[in-house]
């Protein structure tokens, strides 16, 4: 009884130790990248505006990230007189790990995440409106009328377009029969072209137009407005606080195209038709593949931004309610037949 | 229980936007009144930049009164300029030569165009569209660059002189001039095919900021904001100065009066300052730059005043007293600054200084209709209308 305890309690803390590996490994990651996405943000931004972005901290600007991050840290935490103290920290740091727990369940490749949870969908929706939280929040507690309005615009603009990002992923459930993020990937390797994106694009038009209005980006940054709200919910904050929003904002772009790579572009897997065609391809890693989809995805994030004006409020929630929810009904429904049917 | 019954009774959320603010250009103040995202109220409050030019001017010679017209707008200062020079010259009862008058007209428009593309840029950048911005720079440091070959300042000039012009210009120059005329007109397009169709641009100005014809004029509106609204009214063209008369354009209308309406005018006066400035660079004429009366009103020049005792003179009663023969009487005269008209009302007691001058600034009547244009609309369309009224707040608070 007792051996069978130990080799028991012996397998848990093995299990324990991997996952705090992996986790390590996956925050670590996701860490440099969000470092670098900031970079490349700006570098590409800058190209498309006929500037260079960053130059001067090292090659071509390439430590920038780092002297921005140490900046950060260094720089004088602020918290305004009258603000609510401890909704004023806690609001960055629910915005900051709402986000992060999400990378938890998304499988970078074959076998490897961290929480292999069969409801790995909710799972993410869940966490997504969780940071939204952390918007409310700071808006409320910094007790500014920018902010206020910031976390207000925040709010209902996550309400509204969480639905319609949800009901786009209903099809993806209905098709992959599963809520697991691995078997969606596993599903989609039944098509020649090894995407749920062709038959889906419906639903991933929506999906991409709810990841903007979920991770505030261009042209649904409404809560941060710079020329409106001057910055919105974050206006108050300053330092390591401010840093924990920002990188909430870039975890969340990277999990959003996460979802995407492995909801609508076949997550770590090439389309079929192309590695029976050429068959080396196959021995590409998983992750590599996984993630240059996800560096496209958040290209297209930065190539809107540096495209598109601001959506108004009103008409953010018209575009919301009026077109996206109606469409994605549609797409529910359309797929539920075609499955019923065929 | 009368303290929840207090809390919980509705009120309007007060914001005061401004004077530091990103998008209220310079420091511009307004007092919002909103309900929701709704605007109740709207009060702009000026005087943020005053530094009392109408004041400083009648302690000036009418020849060192210059450089502070370079302060009202500073975006386009060799605009207020000639619109002083054009002013005094007109109190004096003198006229500049031809080449003078081709000089300034060419200058003006690309101060039009310089003003304009920091508009198109501003107000793109307050909708959200941050590319247009940058874009809209690398044409202006082009101009000002220009500017900089031509009278060695880029922004503040005082480059015209009662009379006429402080130098002639190079022929490198108007090389350089003719080929950005010629280049031109291509990154308006580059600047048009990044919003001019985009359905977001459209839904943020079509039908925001509605004026009537009637009530844009009665509001004293002036420039392209007034031609937004379908009033065909140029002061180039009604009451031409300098060598407006001679150049063959167009005065770009709207129809709705909506901020995309205004933002069309502007699109196309661009276009039309780039066929002035071809006009001119072709039609300009050789001759003298500064009137034969000149040496009565302005100042010799520098190394004479070192060698010739006459011209030291003149330059001494020239910096103290001013012009001597300045008539007694008053004056008001109006030129077509890039954000419309710009008026000096001139009261001469006969001595060398202004005995009065007062400014019609449009930048300063266009604020006043801010609450007109903003009431009942959206906090974001705000930004919109002090984007679209195109206000310098240096010409504003004179």
């Amino acid at each position: 009884m007792i051996d069978l305890i130990r080799i028991h309690t012996g397998d848990i803390i093995f299990n324990i130790l991997i996952i705090l590996v992996k986790t390590a490994v996956v925050f670590g990651v996701a860490m440099l990248h969000v470092a670098y996405a900031t970079y490349f943000e700006r570098k590409i931004i800058g190209h498309m505006q006929v500037r260079l972005g960053p130059m001067r901290v090292g090659y071509h600007g390439l430590l920038q990230p780092i002297a921005d991050g140490v900046k950060a840290f260094f720089k004088e935490d602020i918290i305004p007189l009258n603000a609510d103290k401890p909704v004023f920290i806690i609001a960055p740091l629910i915005a900051m790990f709402a986000t992060i727990s999400s990378l938890a369940v998304i499988p970078f490749f074959d076998g490897f995440v961290i929480a292999d949870i069969n409801v790995g969908i909710l799972f993410l929706l869940a966490m997504s409106s969780l940071g939204a939280y952390g918007i409310v929040m700071a808006g409320w507690a910094s007790n500014s009328k920018f902010s206020f309005l910031g976390g207000l615009r925040s709010s209902a603009q996550v309400v509204s377009y969480e639905i319609a990002m949800g009901l786009s992923l209903v099809g993806i459930m209905l098709m992959a029969g599963s809520l697991n993020l691995t078997e969606i990937v596993k599903a989609q390797q039944q098509y020649w072209h090894g995407m749920f994106l062709v038959p889906q694009f419906l639903a991933f038009f929506i999906f991409t137009v709810g990841a903007f209005a979920e991770t505030n980006r261009t042209p649904f940054d409404l809560p941060e407005a710079e020329s409106e709200l001057v910055a919105g919910y974050f206006v108050e904050y300053s330092g390591m606080r401010f840093a924990f929003f920002f990188l909430a904002e870039y975890v969340g772009m990277i999990v959003m195209s996460s979802i995407s790579v492995i909801c609508f572009w076949g997550g770590w897997t090439l389309p079929p038709i192309i590695v029976n065609t050429f068959p080396f391809l196959g021995e590409i890693p998983g992750i590599i593949i996984f993630l240059l989809k996800v560096y496209c995805y958040l290209f297209l994030f930065y190539w809107v931004r540096a495209t598109l004006p601001r959506y108004r409020y009103d008409q953010l929630m018209s575009l919301g309610w009026k077109v996206l929810i109606p469409l994605a009904l549609l797409n529910i429904v359309a797929t539920s037949l075609i499955k019923f049917f065929f | 229980m009368t303290k929840t019954k207090d809390a919980l009774r509705q009120r309007e959320l007060t914001i005061n936007m401004g004077p530091q603010h990103p998008a209220t250009h310079g420091v511009l103040r307004l007092v919002l009144e909103i309900d929701g995202e709704t605007v109740i109220k709207c009060t702009p409050y000026v005087g943020y930049l005053h530094r009392g030019t109408e004041k400083l001017c009648e302690n000036r010679t009418y020849l060192s009164a210059m450089p502070l017209m370079d302060r009202l707008d500073y975006i386009s200062s060799m605009a207020n300029d000639v619109g002083y020079c054009v002013a005094v010259e007109r109190l004096l009862g003198i006229e500049p030569p031809e080449r003078a008058k081709f000089i300034r007209t060419m200058m003006c428009e690309m101060t039009r165009i310089s003003s304009h593309i920091l508009w198109l840029g501003t107000h793109a950048l307050d909708i959200g569209a941050m590319t247009v911005f940058l874009y809209s720079f690398r044409e202006r440091e082009w101009i000002m660059d220009l500017f900089e070959m031509v009278c060695g300042a880029r922004l503040t000039v005082s480059f015209p002189r009662i009379g006429g012009i402080r130098n002639d210009v190079s022929q490198e120059f108007l090389d350089s001039l003719y080929k950005f005329a010629e280049e031109f007109p291509s990154r308006i397009i580059e600047y048009e095919t990044l919003i001019d169709q985009n359905r977001i641009w459209l839904q943020r100005t079509k039908g925001i900021g509605v004026i009537s014809a009637e009530e844009a004029v009665n509001w004293g509106f002036t420039g392209p904001t007034l031609r937004g609204s379908g009033v065909d009214y140029d002061v180039r063209k009604y009451m031409p100065y300098d060598a407006y008369e001679q150049v063959d354009f167009d005065v770009p209308v709207g129809k709705e009066g909506d901020v995309y309406d205004r933002y069309r005018c502007r699109m196309e006066e661009m276009r039309q300052s780039v066929r002035i400035i071809k006009q001119c660079i072709e039609k300009l004429p050789k001759g003298p730059i500064m009137t034969p009366d000149a040496p009565k009103f302005t100042l010799p020049p520098k190394d004479k005043v070192l060698k010739d005792m006459e011209a030291m003179i003149h330059h001494f009663v020239m910096l103290t007293k001013g012009p001597l023969t300045a008539p007694v009487g008053e004056i008001y005269s109006s030129t077509e600054v890039p954000k419309g008209e710009l008026g000096f009302y001139i009261v001469s007691d006969g001595s060398g200084r202004p005995y009065r001058m007062r400014l019609r600034s449009p930048s300063f009547v266009h604020v006043s209709a801010l609450p007109r244009l903003c009431v009942g609309s959206l906090v974001a369309d705000v930004i919109a209308n002090i984007g679209t009224i195109d206000v310098v707040l240096g010409e504003c608070d004179r």
